[in-house]
């Protein structure tokens, strides 16, 4: 600390310290803390709030599990489905994205000309101007019954009846892969460029197929950046609400739904923090074990 | 197994311009040949087209009698080493050498062998597990070279791999590359700007200049006999004296430089003999500077003129004089260090004098420039 303070000055030393103090006890600790503690009090009307039935309880939580004390069944089916549902989803979008990005990636990162490459990123980035609820939105004009795809593929003559895009929920997975593709990209982008070309060729000279150069020696290289986007993603997609809301099916439901409505509609604000901590615990531990999995380290993925 | 290389009329273009133009040479087969000229002369480029990363623009590559056209580098029998060696950095040492064998799917024992054996060939035995970060330059470069050789290539390709290491360690590694090249003995094709690097260790040598071939020549023949004033002047020290011819013979040719009248010794050289040099011919004479000597005596001798001496530099075994013609003439000179020079100081007018044998007559043309 001492040696931070004579290194930068006293005057940049404490704006630091300042903006990365405000940073983390305002804008990270203070509102989690205080959602875990409201996520272990009952739900109370203001007045009785801090009275003596104000105690730390599980019940939150055993809702989550085991559902009201009313159900007849063992567990709260509904609400766990829903959340597993989402996990999974986030994993399949996660992959989905990866899908898409590497090849692109590589071929900005490496096998693009410098004024092609430029071309590129930029109308990469462009779309993302447009705000998250307008791109939704613009997909589900796309993909609507009467949508403009459906209607060309009617129009064309190629089939007779109109493709329930968003009741098989393709919507929603095109558009949650869409949604955060950039977060993906540039991880992936920064790890691939940062991958000396000659060891391409040095590959491709000892014999090498493009498949086994890119399984041994690229993704190994990019395997940080691929570490970080997917965190990225999986926890953007897990938590995301305004593109499940818009796109999905009917009888699709997205955790976070479930927390919006226990926050806005049942005015249950200490189960909807019980619920979106749960979000939070699983989505971190999975992250974990992932990160572990890969074998990558958590100072990797920020490089 | 070895193979030769003969490159045909090789031209490559990038847009309008030339990085080679009109490449011929034939490298036989077990030979150390080497290309060597300075930085953007387009070695790199022809390099790269012996290997199949580059499709000549005109002209055809033959590597043991067959076209490569249309063949790409992971199918020819050739290794390429890169300038900056590339070797995978996360993989172990003997993954690196190995990975030609992984890719034809030997086994994993089999490659193990193999590994250890090329680690013996470079004098790396049991450092396989170690990652490639954990080695020292002059190991990386073994460990590329090891690497290339797994395939069992027909014809090694090098592209400078010796310029990111020090100069102890470059002199080391030279004699080394050429012991593994006798020991292996198949093409090695060597690729550089250090004259003293080409001259170490190849048979043959290639000067280029510009993306042209200036000479192909043993590495003797290029700098005693040199064929343009551009390799007279790039491989080792020359002394350019610009002039022209007065008078010719079948043996030797007068020329004026600056008033001073100088005879050189036709020696044999292809340029000398062809283009017959005639009376009034522009050239340049070109004298090594451990060729030119200070005259001792006061004696009417060939070929002396007389300089002002500029400074005098040690060089271990070598002391180099730096002199000035009257006419302005920048003349260079190395001395033994046994031969006792006390006698010189600076400012000082010094007559210098040199053989006919030692002295070569080109054809005007440009010099290297440094
Ligand atoms: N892809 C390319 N596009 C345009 N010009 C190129 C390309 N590759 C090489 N050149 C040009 O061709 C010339 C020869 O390049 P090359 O790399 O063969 O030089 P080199 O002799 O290997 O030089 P060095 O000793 O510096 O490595 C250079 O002027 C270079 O700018
Ligand atoms: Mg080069």
């Amino acid at each position: 600390m001492q040696k931070f303070f004579a290194k930068n000055g006293p005057i940049i030393s404490t704006y630091f310290l300042i903006s990365i103090g405000f940073w983390i006890i305002f804008l990270i600790i203070i509102p989690q803390l205080y959602m875990l503690d409201l996520s272990f009090r009952p739900n109370l009307p203001p007045l009785l709030r801090g009275g003596e039935e104000d105690v730390y309880t599980l019940t939150h939580y055993k809702h989550f599990l085991f559902g009201s004390e009313t159900s007849k069944d063992a567990y709260n089916y509904v609400d766990l489905k829903v959340f597993f549902t989402t996990l999974a989803t986030a994993v399949v979008i996660t992959v989905l994205s990866l899908c898409f990005c590497y090849p692109i990636a590589f071929y900005i990162a490496k096998i693009a000309e410098h004024k092609t490459a430029r071309l590129l990123i930029v109308s990469l980035i462009v779309p993302f101007w447009i705000n998250e609820l307008l791109r939704a939105f613009a997909l589900r004009i796309l993909f609507a019954g009467e949508g403009v795809i459906n209607n060309a593929l009617i129009n064309a003559g190629l089939m007779d009846n109109a493709i329930n895009f968003i009741g098989q929920d393709v919507a929603l997975f095109t558009g949650l892969t869409y949604a955060y593709l950039l977060l993906m990209m540039f991880p992936l982008y920064n790890s691939l460029e940062s991958l000396d070309t000659n060891q391409l060729e040095a590959a491709k000279d000892l014999g090498s197929s493009t498949l086994r150069t890119h399984w041994r020696i690229v993704i190994p290289h990019a395997k940080a950046g691929i570490a970080s986007g997917s965190t990225m993603v999986f926890m953007l997609t897990a938590g995301a609400l305004a593109t499940p809301v818009v796109l999905s099916s009917p009888n699709t439901f997205w955790f976070t739904q479930l927390i919006y409505q226990w926050f806005n509609m049942n005015d249950n604000w200490s189960r909807g923090a019980a619920y979106s901590v749960l979000l939070l615990l699983v989505s971190v531990i999975f992250v974990l074990l992932m990160m572990k999995l890969f074998r990558v380290k958590v100072g990797e993925i920020v490089k | 197994m070895s193979a030769d290389v003969e490159l045909q009329n090789i031209s490559i273009n990038f847009g309008d311009f030339y990085a080679a133009k009109d490449v011929s040479v034939l490298i036989k087969k077990g030979e150390f040949f080497s290309f060597l000229g300075p930085s953007g002369c387009g070695k790199t480029t022809i390099l790269r087209t012996i290997s199949g990363f580059l499709e000549p623009s005109q002209g055809q590559v033959l590597i043991g009698g067959a076209n490569m056209a249309g063949i790409g580098p992971n199918k020819r029998p050739t290794s390429l080493i890169f300038q900056n060696l590339a070797l995978f950095p996360l993989m172990s040492v003997a993954d690196n050498i190995s990975f030609s064998l992984e890719v034809r799917g030997h086994s994993k024992a089999d490659r193990r062998a193999r590994a250890e054996e090329l680690l013996g060939l470079v004098a790396l035995e049991g450092q396989g597990d170690k990652k490639v970060h954990e080695l020292s330059g002059g190991q990386r470069q073994r460990v590329a070279i090891a690497r290339a050789l797994a395939i069992e290539p027909e014809v090694l390709l090098l592209d400078e791999p010796l310029s990111a290491l020090d100069l102890k360690l470059r002199q080391k590694m030279r004699s080394e590359l050429r012991a593994i090249q006798k020991r292996v003995g198949i093409t090695f094709i060597y690729i550089t700007h250090d004259q003293g690097e080409a001259l170490t260790m190849s048979d043959r040598v290639a000067v280029m200049n510009e993306g042209r071939i200036e000479q192909v020549d043993t590495c003797q023949a290029v700098y005693e006999k040199p064929k343009t004033p551009f390799v007279a002047s790039f491989v080792g020290e020359n002394n350019p004296f610009s002039g022209e011819v007065t008078a010719c013979n079948d043996s030797h040719v007068e020329v004026l430089c600056d008033g001073n009248k100088f005879v050189a010794e036709i020696n044999g050289n292809d340029c000398q003999d062809a283009q017959k040099l005639v009376v009034g011919q522009k050239i340049i004479l070109f004298v090594r500077p451990e060729s030119i000597s200070i005259k001792k005596n006061k004696s009417k001798t060939q070929n002396s003129f007389s300089a002002q001496l500029n400074s005098i530099e040690f060089e271990g075994h070598l002391q180099n004089l730096f002199l000035t013609t009257q006419s302005g003439v920048k003349v260079r000179l190395s001395l033994p260090n046994a031969e006792d020079i006390d006698h010189l100081t600076a400012g000082q007018a010094t007559d210098l004098t040199f053989s006919a044998q030692k002295a070569v007559v080109l054809p005007e043309g440009n010099l290297a420039v440094d």
